[in-house]
């Protein structure tokens, strides 16, 4: 005999699938139909299928946007993984009682308004601001440093918004990490390097990876760090589809990028999720 | 590394974490406008901040579109949490994954996909788009935050109370809702701080008759620092630390019994 379902399981059920199917399933179907669209000055998209979204992509000097964007991204995820990885070591080898303390000290910058953290940085980085006050004070320089409004200030926002993601994984993997594999490379011979890279390397493998997708997709896609501390120089992919969209009124080319993006981050979470174990996404979030 | 190096370098990169946090705090209390240097401790850029009506205003709303956007998200997130743990049904691991898609998902795709929507719908920008889409960036942090609690439940729990004669509904309010309470009040904290300060998503669906709190700090900040935005920014980060301290603390209490 068959058990009837209860009138909870029932609606809950129905609720999950509404609510994903309005606000997730059908706005992604969406945005990959609309790329296809042509665009139209009265009512945005015209219903007429065509490919010139993409073909516009390489013809129109956004490969070379995307490739900056890939840059920067590749370059803060390198910093961020030099600055994170001796902190996370240090912070998850220590003792006990400090240790989730110095966790939390982390956590609490990781998810306080990241709008903020950069108006932070601008206030640090402008012509008359703090850092320039103490290196003229200091004698290191003569003229104060144009820092803000530069790519260099763009990176040092993305390194300083985002080193949480990359430290978090990190933390995580390395706490996990047996000390006994240390010794045994150390008993058997290995100096201080060799058991790093051939042992340590390895072991956090996944939590390299983890926080450098962390940190790698939302550096592509933050648009308001190249506003506020890049100027209008440095645009990157995010601020290439806020302009498709707000002000060009362009909405299948800046769907048609959104949709490149995807691809791309769709790839990385990919590599992400086949070298994480389903207990890692969960501390994750 | 020697213990001294480790000390130093950590205290480092914790200066680099804190020290624009603590200067845009410092500043918001100097009593002057435009210099650096230390003027005399004053709290007028506060008071200016709560005479300005329009502001308080936009505060007023991104507080209601926050406590509103995350008691639904709590709600969906929960329900969604305890579906994909308990029951089989059609599509479920699609779903499982569509959850962790969209936490990793871009702000700006999510956003122009739901701009996309509305306008395929022809809902006008305002209130509701707003308050649906912050709901639909927090559901699932609360999906995974509850599910990643319900999963270390003893599931033999559920069997006694259905041999007892309690229904799905039962066994919902009266054993999952009250183990799982801690986690699914980080979840509706979560949330709150999300919407709170959500910039991206909302600065796509926002309309001109619904300002809130940090597309105002955004239009404020692109036109320079002022020390007004320093005391704006400071409480916000007192109003984040709080719910987030918070939060963490009934995570923690509940691990360790």
């Amino acid at each position: 005999m068959k058990k009837k379902s209860s009138l909870f399981k029932v609606f809950s059920i129905n609720v999950v699938w509404l609510w994903l199917g309005v606000f997730a399933l059908i706005p992604i179907t969406l945005t990959f139909v609309t790329s296809f669209f042509t665009q139209d000055t009265n009512n945005l998209v015209k219903f007429t299928f065509t490919l010139n979204n993409y073909l516009e992509l390489f013809n129109h000097g956004y490969i070379s946007i995307l490739l900056q964007s890939i840059t920067l991204s590749g370059s803060c995820t390198i910093i961020c993984l030099i600055i994170g990885y001796p902190f996370a070591f240090t912070i998850a080898r220590s003792q006990g009682k400090h240790r989730s303390l110095l966790l939390l000290f982390v956590i609490i910058p990781f998810w306080t308004s990241s709008l903020i953290r950069t108006y932070a940085i601008m206030a640090i980085l402008k012509a008359k601001g703090i850092l320039n006050a103490v290196l003229l004070a200091a004698g290191i320089i003569d003229q104060p440093l144009q820092i803000l409004y530069s790519h260099t200030a763009v990176l040092i926002g993305c390194v300083y918004d985002l080193l949480p993601f990359m430290i978090l994984p990190l933390y995580a993997n390395i706490e996990k990490l047996n000390q006994e594999y240390l010794e045994a490379a150390q008993d058997l011979g290995a100096n201080w390097f060799t058991t790093f890279v051939k042992v340590v390397i390895p072991l956090t493998m996944p939590g390299i990876i983890a926080g450098s997708v962390l940190v790698f997709l939302p550096s592509m896609t933050m648009f308001y760090i190249p506003v506020l501390l890049g100027g209008a120089k440095n645009l990157l992919v995010g601020n290439l589809v806020e302009h498709q969209f707000l002000t060009a009124n362009n909405w299948p080319l800046g769907t048609a990028i959104s949709v490149v993006i995807s691809i791309l981050m769709g790839a990385f979470i990919l590599i992400y999720w086949y070298n994480s174990k389903e207990k890692d996404r969960e501390n994750l979030a | 590394m020697n213990k001294f190096s480790k000390y130093f370098y950590t205290t480092c990169v914790y200066i680099f974490l804190y020290l624009p946090i603590a200067i845009v705090i410092v500043f918001s209390f100097n009593n002057a406008k435009h210099s650096l240097v230390w003027q005399g401790f004053t709290f007028k850029w506060y008071a200016s901040l709560f005479h300005d009506s329009a502001l308080l205003n936009i505060a007023w709303h991104s507080l209601v579109l926050g406590i509103i956007a995350a008691s639904i998200a709590t709600i969906i997130g929960t329900l969604t949490a305890v579906a994909l743990f308990r029951y089989r049904f059609f599509g479920k691991k699609i779903l499982h994954a569509l959850i962790f898609i969209l936490i990793l998902t871009p702000e700006i795709v999510m956003a122009i996909s739901l701009l996309l929507l509305y306008s395929f719908l022809k809902i006008p920008l305002g209130f509701w788009t707003l308050l649906l889409a912050h709901t639909a960036l927090c559901v699932p942090f609360v999906t995974v935050t509850v599910y990643s609690r319900i999963t270390t439940l003893d599931t033999a729990i559920f069997e006694a109370a259905m041999d007892l004669g309690a229904t799905d509904f039962t066994i919902f309010h009266k054993i999952i809702i009250p183990l799982l309470l801690p986690a699914i009040a980080s979840g509706w904290l979560l949330s709150f701080t999300l919407s709170l300060d959500d910039v991206i998503i909302s600065y796509f669906v926002s309309g001109p008759d619904f300002n809130i709190l940090p597309l105002k700090i955004y239009s404020m900040v692109r036109l320079g620092v002022k020390p007004e935005v320093n005391a704006l920014c400071t409480l916000m980060l007192i109003f984040t630390l709080f719910a987030v301290i918070t939060s963490y603390q009934s995570i923690f209490k509940k691990k360790t019994p």
